[in-house]
Formats: structure tokens, C-alpha cells, sequence
């Protein structure tokens, strides 16, 4: 190219770039426009839902669990605690090797195969996302700190200080107070949205007992709060607030001394003892062996120790107290020959003779009394009563018939649940024709109420009915609902009076004189409670059959298996000319009421009526006590 | 050596660049460059206290790096333009041979390997490609005739390709685009024909298919999937566009207040002080405060770019546009990726994301545009 060329080159090159750095100019301004455009459009367009969505990731509500109300016996003790416990739990979302951290933590803290088990049962149930799921309770101080050193590299792992529940007397109270556990899926899954909100961080619920009855007030009001967190889910400071109400303070009708008089009373044998106080209807003591010890379902019980507790053949979980159905045997004997005198088929004079069984007219088969030879040419009601002669109230039934027998029984509890407020009482059975049909599709026969008269073929009643007959008894046919719970929150729950059944009381007077003397009569049943007793007592033994006895065949208890030996039972009232204490007792193959189940309700009365020296408590001093104890406790 | 002769008997340039003979000029310093700079630098430093979370420790770090980046700056201002020109090619083949070295002996994180370590010190070649690229493809058309004939553009976009391919392999596509940017742009102001262009992205969007197959790997394509819809996956690939984006739109008009913004503070907008600091800028200052730093940039630009039309010759004048629109791809891809507009690459803020290798490649780039700005005259050679 020549020279020439060259120079007109250098000016279109020249122009060129001009032209190049204009385009880019014009490029650059448009792209700028853009960007600003594209941030106008995000920061004032759509600044309402960035907010939004900004604030979204800062602001967490934060559900704060209520603290459980406390649960105190009648003196002010603590039943039911809630203490403080450092837990360790997982936030499975948060996490990313679950094996990996376990072998870390484990590096750290102690975990045991049965904190991993339980671990991983609570996995797989369910539960709400990004909730924690506890892997070990009760951390010690040491262990907090080590764990709070390695924090940075724990993603996802907590350590919270929790209330837990703690009940301080072990078994003593299990079957009455109950217990809680972790919410299940089964009770999720019946939660309606509002529990579900009452429960946000709640992780514990009544399982049995009172714990369950009185769930809803026990649980407390869950409070709010909302939180700014960063993006790693720490709270950085609380915004707002809105306190949790604790739950409900119970004080019950149970006093720990008679509870511990009845629990040890049974100890080494399967059997209830239910107390209850006659003005009230407070049940002052409600013991069933064996019993367990509440604190393992707090936080999870171990498979081991739940397959322990549930297939021993004792079954230490069944409460017998309102779930055990017993024959109530000799128990009833007084009521019905109440029912006799109320109906006028025997006055208190009539006598029977006793050869030793009884036969129906045109019958076989001899009804046997428990005493061979029987009880003598003249069986009055006293005596049938306080020897507890079987021959003499098979002719007093067969005379009164079923129909009068059932409507009776029905004035004193039998055959239907107390409505304690405790859940899966049993209502026992209190026979009737219409029963009988029902239910075995047969007629009511003559021998039928043979059985009941004492006590045994289809009458069953549970502990609890008993003590709740013998209370109203004592209280001359008022019938109160037996109650477990005495306040709440310092609100005295009032007595509720079921029914007020109307008896001559000559009538009672016969009774009463009889049921003190199988106690302190010569000849008495239970007549071995009554050496050193302070005051005196009313009562009536039992001794039921588990099996079978065949026609002339005789009990030998050396024959039978040890599962197979008579219960005994025991029902009493105490003290005789101003009675106060109702108390039941049933022991499971305790063979004798006399012997067996008449003394351990004497420990009981001996546990509410005297004081520590052994002293008999006047009414004032038992009330000055009580107040001094509740005031004492409650300090 | 004709084209030598002929750069020599050409007419002087207009004399109103004599006004600028003085101290400044004998220092090598662009003064209106260096205030605006100085300028974003202070910005910069502002916006990255708070983008740190208050903590002093990164921006004193930051400090140290202007300090590196200013005397890198400075001293680059020193050198002859004739000598640039000259040592191109070297430096050119010396970034190579580091960039091959980098894939038989790098260190990196996350799969990838950017850095050389020598004696303890790191460093990462291919941020001086950037500056390499641009120089020898500046310096080869400047002693071609323009607009540049075919052959030579074939062979300007094989010096490209090479270095770029090097980069892409580590992988870090984000570099990569920068570094072939810069030789493209170079080559744009160098007078490419429109036609060469029009079928060149015409090829670019034909052979997008086959890229997308073979040439990308997992997690380029899944940020590039993002872009499309970051909602569908908000707590894994979308997470850091979802957070920026509810960052930069809670601003509002003037923002949440410096060190106030929730987002930024609370760590849920990611990289926060490094690719996402405008995001940061956004929630505390506003719409205001971008705008700001928009016309900070707009300035540089534009201030660069006069540099580059009144420079005396073909190379100083591609070297100027070249790297003043290059910093202008930074400053788009950053600003539009963090919004949500553009794929997430990693390219970080100009001068205001924390980092130190980025900077001092980037004010050396400003060093050549003063070196061009106050080249001495010369007159009558």
C-alpha cells in the first residue's frame, strides 16, 4: 500500500475507534440503566415483599413450654416436682451425619446403647420439623462444659435446660399420681389445632394417673415470644414477649403417711389398699402391689426396663386399686343383712340353724359354709355377722331374692364406676336377672343368689368400690364420690355427694353393733386387729375363692398353687362412735381377712388417728396437725 | 519498521494536551482518575465494615491491600509505553506457562485449583492474565493496519483462546470470562467488522447446546439452572439469591441504616463482604446508596475512556478502552449476578469486595490507564 493509503488508513482508524468508544459509551449507559432499573425494581417495586421476606428470616416465634403445676399430698409435701435437667438433643434437619455426631458427642459425653435406642425410637416417631429430639437427660456440669468448648463443630446439637418432671417418692404414689412421658404419635395424631398450639413446646404429657385426669390444668398456658435469630438458628435477642401461665397447683386428699402405711403394709404381696375420709369422700390413701417407680417414663424408658415391668406375671403397672375386679366374698354381708332388715325378710332376732351348709328346697346340692360343722342351733344376725356364718345369709338371700338384693347393692356403689378422677377405673359387676340374661343369655337361678349373698360367682367389685360401700356405710347411706383431689390452686373442690339413701337407723345401729364385733367381740373374725387399739373399730373380714371348689370337696391350701389360694380381704371403719376412715383392703392369695388383710387396715387407721407418739388425735389436735403440717410444708 | 517511520512524522497531537505538562504529569498521575478512585476506595472501605459485621480485622486487611494496590498502581504508571508494548509478549508467555503450572501443581478449595504457592507465598496466575491478554492483543494490532484483517483476527482470538482454556480447566469460569473478555473487547476497539461479530454470536448461541453438555461442570450449570429459578431449590442452590435478593429489596429507597441491615448482619445473605457486598450496600443504603456507587463507576468509565480517546497511539488507545470496559464487565456481571439477573460466575465487586488479588490487578490496570493518560509528547522525532 502506498504512503498515501497509509495516511488515509491513520484518519479511519482514528474514526473508527471513535466510533467503537461511542457504541461502547452508549452500551455501558444502557447496561447501567439496567442494573439501576433491575435495583429501582427490587428496592422500590417489590420493597413490601423483600421486607417481608427479610423480616421472615429474622423474626421466629418462639413457643415457651409452662411449667407443669406441682402436686402435693394433703400435708404439703411435694408428690410431683419439676427439676431442673440439662438435656442434650439433636435438631435432625440441622445435622448433617447423624452417625458422624454420635461418635463425636460420644467422644465428649457419656451414651449409653439405651440413650442411642431410645434416640432413635424417638426419631422415627413423629414430630414437629425441626424439633429437638433428646438424646441424653441429665447432663453433668462437666459434661456441659466439654460440649460447650466444641460447640462451633456441633452442628445441629443443643444443650437445654428443661424442667422435668421428678416424682421424689418413687413407687409410692405411681398408681395414684401417675406419670408423664414423651407425647406419642397416637396422641398427636387425636390433637385438634388448638392443642397442638397448647402444646408447642410442651414434649411431656400425662400418661396415667392424676397426671393424665388432670392434664389440662396441670399443663399451664404456653406463652410466646418472638426472637431474632441469625441464619444459624441462634437467638441473638428477644423482641417480644409473652410469659407461659404455669400449670395448676393440685393438693390432694392423700396423705404420704397413710399411703406409706398402706404401701408397706403390702409389701411382698399383690393387693390394694384404699383409704377413704368419711366426711369427704377424700381418698386418704390408694396403694396397689407391686408398684413401679414413675421416674423411668419421665424421659423414655429403656426397652429392657418396660419388657421387665410388663410381663412380670405380678404386673406392677395394673392398677388393682380401680382396675382390679375381686370378689368382695364375706365383705357384703353386712349390707345385705341391712338390705334384710330395710326389706323387713329378717329382723335383727330371727336365728337359723347352721348344720354346716345350706340346701335348696327339693335340691341336691348342699351350699357349704366356710366352718365345717357350722356356727350352732342359733345363728342370730350378730353373730352371722361377726363369725361371718355363710349358712345364715344363703337362707337370708334365698328369702330376699336377687331383684331386692341388686336394687340394694345399687344404693352403695356396686357395679358401677366411682368416677374417681383417676382414668380406667372398672366398674366392677353387681349381678341382676336382666345381667344374667344379658349377658349368658340364661335365667336367673335360685343358686345364683346363693353366690352373691356371699360375695362370690358374678359379683365383682374393685377396691376402691369396697372402701367407697364401707364409706357409705359408716356414713349411714350418704354417698359421696370418691376424690383424689382436695384443691386446686388453693380452690377447695367441695365434696360431691351422690347419693343420700335412707335408712331406718335402728337399722344402722344393728349393723354397726354387729360389724364392732368382728372386731372386738369374743368371738369375732377379726378380732386380732383389736389388741392395743386406741379406739374402737367396725368391720368385716372376706375371704374369696380364686377357684373353684367342687361340690364336698374341701380347701387345702397345701394342694393349691400359691396363684390359686384364696384372696383376703379386709373393709373397716374406724373410729366406731364417730367413724372418720373408711378403709378396703384386698390381698391377692393372702388366704385369710382375718389375718392377712384385717391388720393392715389397722395400720392405716393407726396412721390417721394416732399421732406420732401414739397418741389418739382428738378431732382439734388432728386439725391443729394438719394446718401446722400444711403451713410447715408449704414454707 | 515503515509503520515505525510513519508513527514518527505523525502530525502532533492536539495541543491542548500540552496544558498538562507539569508535576502531576511527570509524576504519571492522572489526577481526576486518581480522585475518583480514591473516592470508591473510601467507599469501598465503608461499605466492608459493615459487610463484615463491624469487624475491623478485614478492613484493615483491605487497607494493607489498597496501600499494595496503590504503588502497584503507581508503578506501573511509571513505565514507558514503548516498554509495555515490548514486553507483552513475555509477560504473556511467562502467565502461561503459570497457568500450566497451576493445573500440574495448584492448590484450591472446592474442587478447583487457582493458586500457586511458592515459599509460602499464594498467588493466583490467571488474575495476571487479565492484564496480559489485553496488553499482547493491544500490541499486536497495534502494529497491524485497522480494523483488523481476517487472519489477523484469527490469530488474536487463538492468543485468547489459549489462556482462557487454561483458566476454564482449573475451573473458574468466572476468571475465564474476564480474561477473554478483555482480549475481546480489545479487539472490538480495534475496529472487528460488525459482520465478524454478527457471526460470531450467531456461533456463540449455536454452540450453546454443546457447551451446556460437555463443557460445563455440575455446579456451573446447577448456579446457571438457579438463575432461571432460584425458588425451586431455596435452601440449597437458590439460597444465596433468595437471601440477596430479599437484601437488596428491603433496602428500599435509602436504606436500613449502615450496620443495620438484617440480612447482612444476621449472616443470611452468604459472602457478604466478598461477591454479595452490594447487596449489603443496598439493605442499609438504599436504592440511594447503589446509585451512588453507580455513578462513582460511571465516572471511572467515563474517565477512562477520554484517556483512551486522546491517546497518541493505536495501542495506547486499545489498552485504555480495552481495560476500562473490562473493569466495566466487572462491575456488570457482579451487580447483575447479585441481583438476580445474571448468572452467579464469583466475579467480585471492583474495588469494594474484600480480596486482595482482584485489586491489585485491577488498580494496575488504572496504573496503565495513567501511564497512557500522561505520556510525554513526543515531539518532533
Amino acid at each position: 500500500m502506498s504512503e498515501n493509503h497509509r495516511i488515509q488508513d491513520h484518519h479511519y482508524e482514528a474514526r473508527i475507534f471513535m466510533h467503537r468508544v461511542l457504541v461502547a459509551a452508549v452500551v455501558v449507559l444502557g447496561l447501567l440503566g439496567m442494573l439501576a432499573a433491575r435495583y429501582y425494581n427490587l428496592t422500590i417495586t417489590h420493597h413490601d415483599l423483600y421486607v417481608t421476606e427479610s423480616e421472615k428470616n429474622r423474626v421466629h416465634v418462639q413457643s415457651i413450654a409452662p411449667t407443669r403445676g406441682l402436686i402435693y399430698d394433703r400435708k404439703g409435701r411435694l408428690l410431683a416436682d419439676n427439676r431442673p435437667s440439662y438435656t442434650l438433643s439433636l435438631i435432625i434437619e440441622r445435622v448433617e451425619n447423624i452417625d458422624e455426631i454420635l461418635v463425636q458427642l460420644r467422644q465428649l459425653v457419656k451414651i449409653s446403647d439405651v440413650d442411642v435406642e431410645r434416640f432413635s425410637r424417638a426419631r422415627r416417631k413423629g414430630r414437629r420439623p425441626y424439633e429437638a429430639v433428646p438424646l441424653r437427660y441429665r447432663l453433668s456440669e462437666d459434661e456441659i462444659a466439654r460440649l460447650a468448648v466444641n460447640e462451633y463443630r456441633l452442628e445441629g446439637v443443643e444443650v437445654e435446660a428443661q424442667l422435668i418432671r421428678f416424682y421424689p417418692y418413687g413407687e409410692l404414689f405411681a398408681h395414684a399420681v401417675g406419670y408423664v412421658g414423651s407425647i406419642n404419635q397416637r396422641e398427636l395424631d387425636v390433637m385438634t389445632e388448638e392443642d397442638m398450639h397448647d402444646y408447642a413446646s410442651t414434649r411431656s404429657i400425662g400418661k396415667v394417673g392424676l397426671e393424665s385426669h388432670y392434664e389440662r390444668k396441670l399443663l399451664g398456658e404456653v406463652g410466646y415470644q418472638n426472637v431474632e435469630t441469625n441464619a444459624r438458628g441462634r437467638v441473638l435477642r428477644v423482641l417480644e414477649r409473652k410469659d407461659p401461665i404455669p400449670g395448676k397447683t393440685l393438693q390432694l386428699h392423700l396423705d404420704t403417711d397413710l399411703q406409706d402405711a398402706a404401701h408397706s403394709a403390702l409389701s411382698g404381696r399383690r393387693g390394694s389398699v384404699v383409704a377413704i375420709e368419711i366426711a369427704t369422700g377424700g381418698v386418704l390413701a390408694l396403694a396397689s402391689t407391686p408398684s413401679f417407680n414413675p421416674n423411668l417414663f419421665v424421659t423414655g424408658i429403656s426397652h429392657k426396663d418396660y419388657n421387665a415391668l410388663n410381663t412380670s406375671l405380678d404386673k406392677p403397672m395394673y392398677n388393682r386399686a380401680i382396675q382390679g375386679q375381686y370378689p368382695p366374698a364375706s365383705t357384703v354381708k353386712p349390707m345385705l343383712a341391712l338390705a334384710a332388715l330395710h326389706y323387713g325378710v329378717n329382723d335383727e332376732k330371727r336365728s337359723i340353724r347352721d348344720p354346716g351348709f345350706f340346701q335348696l328346697k327339693g335340691h341336691e346340692r348342699k351350699y357349704r359354709d366356710w366352718k365345717k360343722r357350722g356356727h350352732g342351733n342359733q345363728v342370730d344376725m350378730k353373730q352371722a355377722i361377726s363369725e361371718s356364718c355363710d349358712t345364715y345369709f344363703y337362707d337370708l338371700a334365698h328369702r330376699m331374692g336377687i331383684d331386692r338384693i341388686h336394687d340394694f347393692g345399687l344404693h352403695f356403689g356396686l357395679g358401677a364406676r366411682t368416677d374417681i378422677d383417676i382414668p380406667n377405673e372398672n366398674g366392677g359387676n353387681w349381678p341382676s336377672k336382666a345381667w344374667k340374661n344379658g349377658r349368658h343369655g340364661l335365667p336367673w337361678f335360685p343358686g345364683d343368689s346363693l353366690n352373691v349373698s356371699i360375695g362370690q360367682g358374678f359379683t365383682q367389685a374393685t377396691p376402691l368400690q369396697l372402701a367407697e360401700m364401707t364409706a357409705t356405710i359408716a356414713a349411714r347411706g350418704v354417698r359421696k364420690k370418691p376424690m383424689l383431689v382436695r384443691t386446686i390452686d388453693g380452690e377447695v373442690q367441695s365434696p360431691v355427694e351422690v347419693e343420700r339413701f335412707n335408712v331406718s337407723s335402728r337399722h344402722w345401729d344393728i349393723i354397726f353393733d354387729a360389724m364392732r364385733e368382728v372386731v372386738h367381740g369374743r368371738r369375732g373374725t377379726g378380732q386380732r386387729i383389736r389388741r392395743g387399739a386406741k379406739y374402737e373399730m367396725a368391720g368385716k373380714t372376706g375371704t374369696a375363692q380364686v377357684v373353684g371348689i367342687k361340690q364336698d370337696e374341701e380347701y387345702d391350701a397345701s394342694k393349691l398353687n400359691a396363684r390359686h389360694l384364696d384372696h383376703a380381704l379386709f373393709i373397716g371403719f374406724a373410729p366406731y362412735d364417730n367413724p372418720k376412715i373408711a378403709v378396703a383392703v384386698v390381698v391377692e392369695n393372702g388366704e385369710h381377712g382375718s389375718s392377712t388383710a384385717a391388720p393392715m387396715a389397722r395400720k392405716v387407721f393407726d396412721a390417721y388417728l394416732l399421732d406420732e407418739k401414739g397418741k389418739l388425735l382428738s378431732d382439734a389436735a388432728q386439725d391443729d396437725l394438719f394446718a401446722a403440717q400444711l403451713a410447715e410444708n408449704e414454707l | 519498521m515503515n509503520q515505525q517511520d510513519f508513527i514518527r512524522r505523525m502530525p502532533e497531537a492536539s495541543s491542548h494536551l500540552r496544558r498538562q505538562d507539569g508535576m502531576w504529569q511527570k509524576l504519571h498521575i492522572d489526577v481526576p482518575l486518581l480522585i475518583l478512585l480514591l473516592a470508591l476506595t473510601a467507599f469501598g472501605l465503608f461499605v466492608l465494615y459493615s459487610a463484615s459485621g463491624g469487624d475491623g480485622h478485614y478492613v484493615r486487611r483491605q487497607g494493607v491491600f489498597f496501600i499494595l494496590s496503590y504503588i502497584a498502581m503507581f508503578s506501573l504508571a511509571q513505565v514507558p509505553l514503548a516498554m509495555m508494548q515490548r514486553w507483552a509478549p513475555w509477560f504473556y508467555g511467562w502467565g502461561l506457562i503459570l497457568l500450566v503450572l497451576v493445573l500440574v501443581m495448584g492448590t484450591g478449595a472446592k474442587g478447583a485449583q487457582r493458586w500457586l504457592e511458592i515459599g509460602g507465598f499464594r498467588f493466583q496466575p490467571s488474575e495476571a492474565l487479565k492484564l496480559a491478554v489485553p496488553l499482547l492483543i493491544a500490541s499486536y494490532f497495534s502494529q497491524r493496519m485497522l480494523p483488523p484483517a481476517f487472519k489477523h483476527v484469527f490469530w488474536a482470538l487463538i492468543l485468547i483462546t489459549l489462556p482462557t482454556l487454561l483458566i476454564v480447566k482449573q475451573p473458574d469460569l468466572g476468571t475465564s470470562l474476564l480474561v477473554a473478555t478483555s482480549g475481546l473487547l480489545v479487539l472490538f476497539f480495534a475496529g472487528l467488522r460488525w459482520r465478524y461479530i454478527v457471526s460470531a454470536a450467531a456461533l456463540v448461541i449455536g454452540s450453546a447446546w454443546p457447551m451446556w453438555h460437555w463443557g460445563l461442570h455440575g455446579y456451573q450449570k446447577q448456579r446457571i439452572m438457579t438463575l432461571f429459578n432460584p425458588e425451586a431449590d431455596p435452601y440449597g442452590a437458590g439460597w444465596n439469591i433468595k437471601q440477596s435478593k430479599a437484601a437488596i429489596g428491603s433496602g428500599g429507597w435509602d436504606g436500613k441504616g449502615w450496620l443495620q441491615g438484617t440480612q447482612s448482619q444476621l449472616d443470611f445473605l452468604p459472602e457478604s463482604h466478598t461477591d454479595f457486598i452490594i447487596a449489603v450496600l443496598s439493605e442499609e443504603m438504599g436504592l440511594m446508596g447503589v446509585l451512588a456507587l453507580m455513578g462513582l463507576y460511571l465516572l471511572i468509565i467515563a474517565r477512562g475512556l477520554i484517556i483512551a480517546l486522546k491517546a497518541q497511539h493505536s495501542f495506547g488507545r486499545l489498552l485504555a478502552a480495552g481495560i476500562t470496559l473490562t473493569f466495566f464487565v466487572y462491575i456488570f456481571v457482579n451487580i447483575g449476578m447479585v441481583s438476580g439477573m445474571l448468572p452467579v460466575v464469583g466475579v467480585p465487586l471492583p474495588l469494594v469486595s474484600h480480596g486482595g488479588t482482584a485489586l491489585i490487578t485491577l488498580m494496575a490496570g488504572f496504573g496503565i490507564l495513567m501511564a497512557i493518560s500522561t505520556e510525554p509528547k513526543k515531539v518532533g522525532l
